[in-house]
């Protein structure tokens, strides 16, 4: 029977019915009073040299108020990177400026060259077409190899080459790694390409700077998953203001997936300008601004490498990726590819030895950062690929060697730094044999090759290291911020609870899940609770929702809250029981003295909190509210196994997914219902990167799909019913709730199921491919069939 | 967008006298041109809607030829002709979404002459007549490249006649981003003859399959194309295909259309 209410019961989102009809609250929805409108003049070249911007004729059109040019930004700093990463001979990244207008130079298509502000946003579309540009083209970098090569234009002139840093993880002792592949009995070896993606949220990034000379004040409104973060950054780094003095608002967020962790140079432009204008200042990007100014995802090209023994035990893994940084450094994007990626490199396997080696590019692109998953899809991809490449080349059922290298034992010590505090892979493998009804293949194979199709079956497996993170282990591997989180709970005189919370909501569904675990706790009706977020002016110093972190450590740190909560209401109880508080119990909302039928109800003790005639006043402060940080032990680490079914049309290369399964452990599950939709977006997002979407640049650096005529989103016929299954867990063996996240899952472990299946539809149909690098597009199969 | 004028005239003389103006521009359903004008990439001085005139709106079928009036949206000619042409109300009822049929009209479509879009395949399958406030003119005539039509300053489409087939059908392979056709083959069968048109492929737009009809004629069936192939020379390349698939897809398309006609 499953539950109706608290931890493990489905209530329907109570966000979505503002979302659903209308009534939400987006940046854009905001309007400051006097407000004027900027428009960003972006650079439509890669490369160049800014000779001169006369802003002269712009400045007398109609309603303009103020043009900026780098030039006004030239005392203030440059957007921060978050994340020092220290190359394999010890010395630092190379970290470039990063400006919040191009000065002297452009240096990728979309970057701000100038910046209008005026009272209507055509005016300033107007007056910004009246700007004088003059540049002098430089050759521009796209390719990572090219970009590498001796003699190569350099993005940034000043820096020693367009190389970001070189490093290496697990074990660094070549001759030890190599050793171990000269002895192998077999090494399969597999180079791909993990492709660039557009983060592509619903609602596009909007911004509203406004100051208050009255009280030197500075409110940004922005679309955030973090506003402290945002404030952090804003002000310590860029524009060097006090941080009570700045407050920074993210209401509803039509999604992120990433995209908005990042501190941008609009949100920095508009708090900046709405001092120097003497008025709130308004962006709301356009679509078309988003594809060219929104930090992009993955863009990896790696060769890795199996090494097995006679068995099929894997001995060694290797790996040499190049990630591509774009032109400058977003604010967490030298982690991606390092420590959200080499980490990772394990899998869910036991292989001893496991060198990670990666080169971050400096092109001519737009910035490359986080996106759902980040590294973690980038390692599981080519993990799961060369595995399911080494099963066919040695004959092997792939999930059988999978089974066979499978980690068992925990808590179990990586070679790549990571401690797996549990699991269960072989239950997960399991279950997804039977939710996606393998034993059924053979007939539905058989069915489908009747029609005159090819069909494949794909599995594989993954695991991620989420709840990010303990702050003393980020803060060894470079992080320049903790990650704990933070909530308070504050219980009103009536007995109704706000909790204001660090985690930031833009899709996961906090609003109904938060308050389960608190009204599971207390014993009180969901309805009592409420959570405020996405406020630095009302929440305490959290650290915002990304990396599947949002109940694993915010979550945590409410529960931690709620505990100090409950303790003292205890003791209210327990005097006005005049009883000992270790005596109280707590159950369904009423105190209790145990062994007695005395019994006082929570509003009753919330109430005394605020009315404390009849109050221990000696012993305990009035009111009831407590707040927590918290900073967990270690990562969580959820982990499942995936299965793709397509089928392949011969004739025209196209793919359509036919069955797509999930087993997942999650640990404890707080609310089902939002854990199958999480999943589910993170397949539709996987499934889009393995087959349709494609951030494609030519060799000038112009993005060639730059809008959605020519950058294929996933909709919903391009994708299946999903059979989704997360009855396996294995709680969680450091948090108070045993939870381990699911946001990123469903996009991390997706892509090598789609192309495994796709590969085993091909070799079905007597076609010699061993792999096709994603999109897995139509013409690409056809030519990889007829190649 | 910038400002512009716009008018919206009852007939096809008051909207030819505003298209006199410089720089004015007429307005079908707007689901090409307003995107234009939003990006600013264009700036006409008016818009010339063509939607209020009620001459515009008719279709009639009358001994085997289907008018259609040159501001008939989609999903009108879809429900019209499912009947009557039910090949041709196929491919409209598959245009873009329901937004999009709803709002677009044949006559803004063929005078756009998109070469991905899916009415010129069905004009040109169908050897139709272009009818305009002016003269008539032929498929065959009418189309001359990319965004290219026979069209004159000021001449608007009233009306598109297509005489009905024996049999007809329209394969669409879908661009996955736009969803526009990648490539799309028109396949009609009258009793003069097979007609095959294809459109989203040729650098040169909307164009005949001459050596299919031929091999059409002769057999309708989609074994008579085995054999015989498109040039891949001729056609588009870019990020969604290459010429050499849009040449195979060609083919394809084609065996596809004429097995469901």
């Amino acid at each position: 029977m499953p539950k109706d209410n608290g931890i493990g019961a489905s209530p329907k989102r109570r966000e979505d019915v503002r979302f659903l009809t209308g009534a939400g609250n987006y940046t854009d929805d905001i309007n400051v009073n006097g407000q004027a409108y900027v428009h960003f003049l972006r650079a439509d070249v890669a490369h160049a040299t800014i000779n001169s911007i006369d802003t002269s004729a712009a400045e007398t059109m109609p309603g303009v108020v103020k043009i900026f040019t780098g030039a006004d930004f030239a005392e203030v700093g440059g957007i921060p990177c978050g994340w020092g990463v220290t190359d394999r001979h010890g010395n630092p990244q190379q970290e470039p400026r990063h400006p919040i207008i191009a000065h002297d130079t452009i240096r990728h298509v979309g970057e701000i060259v100038a910046a209008v502000v005026a009272d209507t946003l055509e005016q300033a579309r107007d007056a910004a077409e009246a700007i004088d540009l003059d540049l002098s083209d430089k050759p521009a970098v796209v390719d990572m190899t090219k970009a590498l090569a001796d003699g190569s234009p350099k993005v940034h002139e000043d820096l020693s080459s367009n190389l970001c840093y070189d490093w290496v993880f697990g074990n660094p002792d070549d001759d030890a790694v190599q050793a171990a592949f000269d002895s192998a009995a077999h090494v399969t070896t597999l180079e791909l390409v993990n492709n660039r993606l557009v983060a592509n949220p619903m609602e596009p990034r909007v911004a509203i700077g406004d100051y208050s000379r009255g009280t030197d004040e500075y409110t940004l409104h922005t679309t955030s998953q973090n506003p402290h973060v945002i404030r952090l950054l804003m002000c310590a780094f860029v524009l060097g203001l006090p941080e009570h003095k700045v407050r920074v608002i993210a209401p509803d967020v039509g999604g992120g997936f990433g995209s908005k962790i990042f501190h941008y140079a609009e949100e920095a432009f508009c708090t900046f300008a709405a001092k120097a204008c003497g008025r709130a200042v308004k962006w709301t990007s356009t679509r078309a601004e988003a594809f060219i100014s929104d930090a992009h995802g993955r863009d990896h090209v790696t060769k890795i490498e199996l090494a097995l023994d006679a068995d099929n035990n894997f001995t060694a893994l290797r790996t040499n990726t190049m990630a591509n940084m774009g032109a400058y450094l977003s604010t967490f994007s030298t982690s991606v590819p390092s420590y959200l990626h080499g980490t990772l490199m394990a899998g869910n396997y036991k292989t001893p030895i496991v060198q990670v080696n990666v080169k971050t590019v400096f092109t001519n692109t737009v910035p490359v950062d986080a996106y759902r998953g980040a590294g973690r899809p980038e390692a599981t991809y080519q993990l799961e690929r060369v595995i399911d490449k080494a099963a066919r080349e040695l004959d092997a059922d792939p999930i059988a060697l999978r089974r066979q290298n499978f980690i068992t034992e925990f808590p179990y010590e990586t070679p790549v730094a990571l401690t797996y505090d549990t699991g269960d892979y072989v239950a997960t493998m399991d279950k997804l044999e039977q939710v996606a009804d393998l034993a059924g293949f053979a007939a539905r194979r058989a069915e489908s090759e009747k029609n005159g199709k090819l069909r494949g079956f794909g599995v594989n497996c993954y695991i991620e290291a989420c709840g990010i993170a303990p702050s003393n282990i980020v803060g060894m591997l470079g992080a320049r911020a903790g990650l704990y989180d933070a909530a308070t709970v504050r219980v009103n005189a009536t007995g109704t609870i706000s909790v204001f919370v660090g985690a930031h909501s833009h899709g996961q569904g906090h609003e109904t899940s938060f308050p389960q675990v608190v009204a599971d706790m207390i014993g009180i009706d969901e309805g009592m609770v409420d959570i405020v977020h996405g406020d630095t002016g009302r929440v305490p110093f959290g650290m915002g929702t990304y990396g599947s972190r949002s109940i694993a450590v915010c979550g945590s740190a409410m529960v931690r809250a709620t505990e100090k909560i409950i303790a003292k209401a205890k003791k209210i109880a327990a005097h006005l029981m005049e009883a000992s508080d270790a005596d109280i119990e707590l159950k369904d909302g009423q105190f209790t003295v145990a062994g007695t039928d005395k019994s006082v109800a929570w509003g009753d003790v919330c109430l005394t909190a605020y009315v404390p005639h009849n109050y221990p006043l000696e012993e305990l402060e009035p009111g009831l509210e407590e707040t927590a940080f918290y900073d967990p032990a270690n990562f969580t680490y959820p982990a499942g196994a995936y299965a793709c079914e397509v089928e392949v049309d011969p004739d025209t290369g196209k793919v359509t997914i036919e069955r797509f399964s999930a087993a997942d452990d999650f640990g404890n599950i707080i609310n089902p219902m939002i854990v199958d939709g999480q999943v589910h977006g993170g397949l539709g997002q996987g499934i889009g990167q393995a087959l349709l979407e494609n951030a494609a640049y030519d060799e000038d650096g112009q993005l060639l799909s730059a809008s959605y005529m020519d950058y294929a989103m996933p909709r919903a016929d391009d994708v299946p019913f999903y059979q989704v299954d997360h009855s396996c867990q294995t709680p969680c063996t450091h948090n108070p709730l045993g939870v381990k996240g699911c946001g990123e899952a469903g996009a991390i472990g997706s892509p090598p199921a789609v192309v495994n299946a796709v590969i085993d539809a091909l070799q079905s149909g007597g076609k010699n491919v061993t792999h096709i690098d994603m999109p897995l597009s139509p013409p690409r199969v056809w030519a990889a069939m007829n190649g | 967008m910038y400002e512009f004028e716009f008018v919206k005239p009852a007939t096809v003389a008051e909207a030819v006298a505003a298209l006199a103006e410089e720089d004015a521009q007429a307005l079908g359903g707007g689901q090409t041109l307003i995107p234009t004008l939003k990006q600013r990439l264009a700036m006409p001085s008016k818009l010339v809607s063509l939607t209020g005139i009620p001459q515009l709106k008719e279709i009639g079928d009358n001994d085997g030829v289907l008018t259609i009036g040159g501001a008939v949206t989609h999903a009108a000619v879809a429900e019209a002709a499912a009947d009557s042409y039910p090949a041709l109300a196929d491919l409209a009822s598959h245009i873009g979404d329901p937004a999009v049929r709803n709002r677009g009209t044949i006559g803004g479509s063929l005078a756009n002459n998109d070469p991905a879009a899916c009415y010129p395949a069905a004009a040109l399958g169908s050897g139709a007549t272009i009818v305009t406030n002016r003269r008539e003119i032929t498929a065959d005539e009418y189309f001359r490249g990319l965004f290219e039509t026979a069209l004159e300053e000021g001449e608007i489409i009233t009306a598109v006649r297509f005489p009905v087939p024996e049999k007809a059908n329209y394969q669409k392979f879908l661009q996955p981003a736009s969803r526009f056709a990648l490539v799309g083959v028109f396949v009609a069968k009258y009793a003069a003859g097979v007609r095959v048109a294809v459109t989203g492929a040729s650098e040169e737009g909307v164009f005949r399959w001459r050596e299919a009809e031929a091999a059409l004629d002769a057999s309708f069936a989609p074994d008579a194309l085995d054999g015989h192939s498109v040039d891949a020379a001729g056609m588009i390349g870019d990020l969604h295909g290459t010429r050499e698939y849009r040449a195979h897809l060609v083919k394809v398309m084609a065996k596809r259309a004429v097995a469901a006609a």
